[in-house]
């Protein structure tokens, strides 16, 4: 098995920070750094007591200093993985932690592997199967609002809405029980009305959960956002203002882009996932044709459009096509060129939609714009930080075969079976439910009939 | 004490109650040369509780004991006084069959029975202690010093291991209904080193019925005709006796004098340690929990024809008799109530069952069963379900034979012996239909269906009894099989009746099989239209209609028990080493080695082994 071996990765996001931390686990972690880690004075790494942190210099084989480091160590149990572990904080940026890792791989340590060291938090039975998911969403979070929402995960927003349903739930089995168990006592039993007003309760509930998935899936795979418009309208220039960096090849030479070139950017903690794409018009080269293809593909795809027109000019008929194929609903019309001037004509045109006069070139309105896009995917702050965001796709299939059985259960009243039946569904659908927060058992049934009904010899 | 040898047995049993008589009886037919110890012998198959047998989940229970050929539900069936299904308007799942019993005559039956049964020996001893030969079990020793040897012992001693009845301020060792307590075995087996558990339960007060006014009562009746539990009577007439009970009602004045009287119950004054099951609260401990309720229902139900004795369900305490008197008169129609044996809280030792492996056998001690209360149960239906396995086993034992155990997928008995093996239990256990995960493969009405050849195959059923099994499942599978192809016009006949049914009417050609899936149709509604049936056996035709109505439901459980043996199949060594194990929580570990689980299906039902700690375990048995 491969759980014995001593991993090691970098723990903090890769990039120009100013600290790295460089996190190993495992039987062989004391044994590596003792190796390459040198403190002032000559004492060694075997003397330092557990939980303490200690200055010195990482060196390489040949005794050179790799980087000036604090080492903190961290002894099993009681650790994050229940192993072993060693934290070695380093000067940030890609060298220094490269080589540090190079040498701890050439003295024994296997690189980690995505969620590694959660696993084995999981497997040592420090966090449970729901944190340890957020965990990994959290690893895998690119901005600061996935952030907030895999940790509020982490924090039981997620557990604690998903345990109120399961209360619902348990409180319905209950009333069903307890006239199932002592039938010849004075509590009626449940009117399907009433049993069917409990289960349409808890289907808005998880429904509510359901959708909660897709705005997670935003937060997680970013809001994508598609730049259009005929070619050299200056789409790429404004990627590049968005992104505040030169990535699309920008020349004035209309279809320059030939591809749809994708790139992330952070906007106030939002991933967006900008495509710029081909510029659109009728063409017969064959590679820019299968670029506009992509556009239109793009264009598909993309939670919202930037319609892109040069406003110094009239609009023409391959802006107007383009226009009239947009869906408006998710498009923003950018007017880009405006430091040259912006046409009336085209103000005119395209005043009952959502649109803003920009300058790629100077960097006008950037911001109006940004705001526009954020606004329009963050529907309110709380839809991140205090919403119970799914943003796993196993929480979410789970939910939906909750969801799934609620409505079996709902349809087997209708047809008229009786409640023992349809509590089969309930029960199903408190098992998915389970899955993702812990079982419910039927001694929790039990126990809550005795605790709210008087029964018995 | 001076010892004398008593004689050799392949098994004993001691204890004659309802798991020691199912246990005997298995023996003995199995042919195993069976001795019956009791206390004594006019306390055999003893009702010391409730005059009843069966009711919902304990339903199920006789009806399997039946079918792998015990006897519960046989002599139930010739001494009942009132016999009703419970739960029909529900789902056929949950129907429950509960009979009120004519205790003296149940006694008289089964001891009748155990005297005439081959191989059965019935002897009125006192055991002592237990004779155990390097960890195997050799024989037992009475009071009077009587050494019984045998190769298998069956303990179902009930709630005699030390028995303590308790009423108000007074306090006396006692088994229950004034039976001598058994003060010294609960020492040998925790000299044995069994780990022993403390548990209390209680019952009601029995008062004479001329002193009640039934006029102001309301009457319940049973079913007539009434239903067998036993398969074996499914074609039998049986007794039409329809006895009734009545329903009766405490009131506040009834809460008040025992509000008034708290501070004289053992049970609030702490002189009662043992921990009483949930499922059968005094009625102080009612009105002090449910302090808002009004009133409770008391069911007021005969113990006999032959006796003016009657037990007052709902109504068990420990307080003072004085205050007992005094409660009860508060009662509309027991103005005058005559107390003829008060209610009594009684403690007891029991082993904590965890101690057991699947078959019942203990794991400290080979050859020795242990089935009953002694397991930490309560209920006779309960203790009969036990017995019956540990009987089985113990002759298998004895012939060297694997050991029958019956999983949570194939029975309630099953769950049972699982949740209580598993898990342990802090008060008496009762099975519960709420406790059956596959609930509607384990109905009442196809026990048979289920475990009848398992029976055949113990050698407690007969052949002929088998066979007719047989041809009862060829019937319904055929039967099912002609429903289906068997198409039906929709013509008038057809809609009129479909209407009448409020369902909806039918356009084009339909089977009979798709008809009889509609919750409101039903096999004998459809008769006029399906002119090709033939005359089926009742019970057959209730499988048929059961098995095509919840078909979808049907499948899916099927599917899950599917699922459910794949872990069960995940067998964990005898042998095995938890420490070795990487990533187990301490917990675990120690839980773990303990329980000793049999298969990773088990591992994961016991309390304190989470999901995680499965995953370490199951890697490691990959390995």
């Amino acid at each position: 098995m491969t759980e014995n071996e001593t991993i090691a990765a970098l723990s903090t996001p890769a990039g120009y920070a100013g600290i790295a931390v460089i996190r190993i686990s495992g039987n062989e972690a004391f044994r590596i750094i003792s190796e390459i880690f040198k403190r002032p004075g000559g004492k060694s790494f075997s003397q330092m007591k557990s939980n303490s942190i200690c200055y010195g210099h990482i060196l390489d084989e040949k005794g050179a200093v790799i980087d000036e480091v604090l080492v903190s160590k961290l002894c099993a149990p009681h650790t994050y993985t229940t192993e072993d572990v060693v934290e070695i904080n380093c000067h940030g940026g890609y060298a220094a932690v490269r080589e540090v890792m190079s040498l701890l791989i050439r003295r024994g340590a296997r690189h980690a592997l995505p969620g590694e060291f959660t696993k084995r938090a999981f497997l040592g039975g420090r966090i449970d199967l729901v944190q340890a998911e957020a965990v990994s969403d959290l690893i895998a979070s690119k901005t600061e609002l996935c952030a907030k929402a895999a940790l509020n995960q982490l924090e039981g927003a997620l557990s604690e809405e998903i345990d109120g349903i399961k209360n619902d739930i348990l409180q319905l089995l209950m009333q069903l029980e307890v006239t199932i168990q002592y039938p010849e006592y004075d509590i009626e039993d449940m009117p399907s009305e009433k049993l069917m007003e409990g289960l349409l309760n808890i289907k808005a509930k998880l429904r509510n959960l359901a959708d909660s998935y897709k705005k997670g899936s935003m937060l997680n795979e970013g809001v994508k956002v598609a730049i259009i418009g005929k070619p050299n309208v200056g789409k790429s220039m404004l990627l590049n203002k968005l992104l505040n960096k030169e990535k699309a090849i920008v020349t004035d030479i209309p279809g320059t882009t030939r591809d749809v070139v994708d790139e992330y950017i952070n906007l106030r903690g939002l991933p967006v996932r900008i495509m710029d794409t081909a510029g659109i018009r009728s063409s017969d080269d064959k590679v820019e044709k299968i670029g506009i293809d992509r556009s239109y593909k793009a264009i598909k795809q993309a939670d919202y459009v930037l319609l892109t027109v040069n406003a110094s000019q009239p609009l023409d008929d391959e802006d107007m096509s383009i226009i009239n194929a947009a869906d408006t609903e998710k498009t923003i019309f950018v007017l880009n060129k405006c430091d040259i001037g912006v046409c009336e004509s085209v103000s005119e045109y395209l005043k009952d939609f959502d649109s803003v006069n920009i300058s790629a070139m100077t960097g006008e309105n950037i911001k109006v714009l940004e705001d526009k896009i954020y606004n329009r995917a963050v529907t309110s702050e709380e839809d991140f930080a205090k919403a119970a965001l799914i943003t796993n796709e196993r929480h979410a299939s789970l939910i939906q075969g909750a969801l799934m059985s609620i409505t079996k259960a709902e349809e087997a009243i209708a047809q008229g079976y009786p409640v023992d039946i349809s509590e089969i569904d309930i029960r199903d659908c408190m098992d998915s439910l389970g899955m993702i927060t812990g079982e419910v058992t039927s001694e929790d049934i039990i126990d809550e009939i005795f605790a709210n009904f008087c029964l018995g010899k | 004490m001076t010892e004398y040898e008593a004689g050799r047995y392949d098994v004993i049993v001691v204890g004659a109650g309802h798991a020691g008589c199912e246990a005997a009886l298995a023996c003995a037919r199995k042919n195993k040369k069976t001795l019956l110890l009791t206390l004594h012998l006019d306390a055999l198959a003893m009702m010391p509780c409730n005059p009843s047998i069966g009711g919902t989940g304990k339903g199920h229970l006789v009806r399997e004991i039946d079918a792998l050929g015990g006897q519960m539900g046989k002599v139930i069936d010739k001494t009942f006084i009132q016999n009703k299904m419970l739960n029909t308007s529900k789902g056929a799942a949950v129907h429950s069959l509960r009979a009120q019993a004519d205790k003296a005559k149940y006694h008289t039956e089964m001891k009748k029975i155990i005297e005439t049964t081959p191989n059965l020996y019935l002897k009125q001893q006192e055991v002592v202690s237990l004779d155990v030969d390097d960890g195997r079990i050799n024989g037992v020793i009475t009071k009077t010093g009587a050494h019984f040897y045998a190769k298998a012992v069956v303990l179902a001693s009930g709630t005699y291991l030390k028995g303590r009845i308790v009423i108000g301020e007074a306090s006396f060792d006692s088994g229950p209904g004034g039976i001598t307590a058994a003060s010294m075995l609960s020492d040998s087996l925790r000299s044995l080193g069994f780990e022993i558990i403390r548990l209390k339960t209680g019952t009601p007060a029995r008062v004479n019925k001329r002193s009640i006014d039934f006029s102001k009562l309301e009457a319940e009746f049973g079913d007539d005709p009434a239903t067998p539990f036993s398969f074996e009577n499914f074609d039998k007439e049986l007794n039409n006796i329809n006895y009734p009970c009545y329903l009766a009602y405490t009131n506040e004045k009834t809460h008040e004098v025992i509000k008034a009287n708290l501070h004289r119950s053992p049970l609030f004054s702490g002189k009662i340690t043992g921990v009483g099951p949930r499922y059968c609260p005094s009625i102080e401990d009612k009105v002090v929990r449910f302090a808002d309720k009004t009133r409770h229902q008391l069911f007021v139900e005969p113990e006999g024809l032959d006796t003016d004795e009657v037990y007052l369900q709902g109504m068990s305490s420990s307080l003072p008799e004085d205050v007992q008197l005094s409660f009860l008169k508060t009662i509309e129609g027991f103005e005058n109530v005559e107390i003829m044996r008060s209610a009594y809280a009684i403690e007891y030792d029991a082993i904590s069952p965890v101690q057991l492996s699947l078959s019942l056998e203990t794991k400290l001690v080979k050859g020795l069963f242990t089935a009953g209360q002694i397991n930490g149960t309560s209920g006779y239906e309960e203790a009969a379900a036990q017995g019956i396995i540990a009987g089985i086993n113990a002759a298998n034992y004895v012939d060297g034979k694997n050991y029958l155990v019956l999983d949570r997928s194939s029975s309630y008995i099953g769950v049972l012996i699982d949740d209580i093996v598993t898990k342990g239990t802090e008060e008496p256990y009762r099975i519960m239909t709420s406790r059956v995960e596959y609930r509607l493969l384990l109905r009442q009405d196809n026990a048979d269906i289920r475990l009848t050849p398992i029976g055949y195959k113990e050698g407690l059923i007969s052949y002929e009894r088998y066979e007719k099994l047989k041809n009862k499942i060829d019937l319904i599978e055929k039967e099912i099989q002609r429903l289906k192809i068997t198409k039906l016009k929709p013509d008038k006949q057809l809609n009129d009746i479909l209407v009448s049914l409020n369902t909806s009417p039918v356009e084009g050609a339909v089977s009979v099989y798709d008809l009889l899936k509609r919750p409101q149709v039903s096999y004998a509604a459809i008769a006029p239209v399906d002119i090709k049936r033939k005359k089926l056996p009742s019970d057959v035709v209730r499988q048929v209609e059961i098995m095509v109505k919840y078909d979808d439901y049907i499948k899916r459980q099927q599917t899950q028990v599917e699922r459910f043996k794949k872990i069960e199949e995940k067998r964990i060594p005898d042998d095995f080493d938890y420490s070795k194990v990487k990533n187990l929580r301490i917990e675990a570990r120690q839980k773990l080695s303990k329980f000793r689980p049999v298969n990773l299906g088990q591992a994961g039902r016991i309390s304190g082994v989470s999901p995680a700690d499965i995953n370490a375990l199951l890697i490691e048995l990959m390995k």
